[in-house]
């Protein structure tokens, strides 16, 4: 495999790892659920991209064959996460789960 | 000819063509026998599920929709950036906010297309939608102003997706 290449997939991992990272942080220390919500399933939504999409060039180039699992992979995470975001959100309101106290705005009595 | 293009036809060709593409890309190599089982689930899953979508969701301009495609992924980026650096820095406090965004698409696939793009740029969620379509309840992360977030998510994504759907 050719050097340049085996550099641009050390750097997607390293950037994929470091996003999960931040999001694991986030979830840890944000002060409440609505802003607890937002660091997990969003900068893991680039950690695990930059990963699957090292995964897809260093099979692609490694074993000469286009691989495209991985694009699934993106796909179905993108389809799940709002959804799955959404309901815990929609949960949270329903629950009236505190907040932060200066948040703008308040959430609606359905 | 109608009727019966109705019970065993292809009632949704674009959900048809994008599962037989789905399939290719699972099973690994296209083979004969992938592409036959593919046309198979291709022409029955929609068959099967023909109750779950009442009315045909309308998709005017497809090349449209792979430039809202990069628009987004590109928003993905620049806005995980500023949400890793928000979380990141102990200093900044984040000013989390609901928002009720006014909602000029009708459309429920339009609708639920804009709310996981905004549940998927980071900084904001989704959380629910008015009993009459007509609003968005968004929380926000870290919000500067509002009028200014609003303005940027029309002009990001609503009207693109006013354009892709009618």
């Amino acid at each position: 495999m050719h050097i340049a290449l085996e550099i641009l997939i050390v750097v997607l991992l390293i950037t994929g790892g470091l996003f999960a990272l931040a999001g694991a942080i986030g979830l840890l220390s944000l002060p409440d659920f609505y802003t607890r919500l937002h660091a997990p399933t969003k900068a893991t939504t680039l950690g695990v991209g930059g990963i699957v999409f090292s995964s897809m060039i260093f099979f692609s180039f490694g074993d000469k064959s286009l691989e495209v699992e991985e694009i699934l992979i993106m796909m179905f995470l993108f389809l799940t996460a709002p959804i799955s975001a959404n309901m815990l959100a929609k949960a949270a309101m329903h629950l009236k789960v505190g907040r932060m106290e200066d948040t703008k705005g308040h959430p609606w009595e359905q | 000819m109608k009727a019966l293009n109705g019970r065993f036809g292809l009632p949704h060709p674009m959900l048809s063509v994008t599962l037989f593409l789905i399939w290719q890309a699972l099973s690994n190599g296209i083979s004969g026998g992938s592409i036959v089982l593919g046309l198979i689930l291709a022409w029955l899953l929609p068959l099967f599920t023909r109750n779950f979508w009442p009315n045909n969701p309308a998709i005017r301009r497809p090349f449209r929709f792979l430039t809202y495609i990069v628009r987004v992924l590109w928003d993905i980026v620049v806005a995980s950036i500023s949400v890793a650096l928000l979380v990141l820095n102990p200093t900044r406090k984040p000013r989390p906010a609901f928002v009720a965004f006014p909602l000029e698409l009708e459309h429920p696939l339009a609708i639920s297309t804009l709310a996981g793009t905004i549940s998927l740029t980071p900084g904001t969620v989704s959380a629910d939608i008015s009993d009459d379509n007509t609003l968005l309840l968004i929380h926000v992360l870290d919000m500067e102003d509002e009028a200014d977030l609003v303005e940027t998510i029309k002009k990001h994504y609503e009207r693109p997706l006013r354009e892709i759907f009618k």
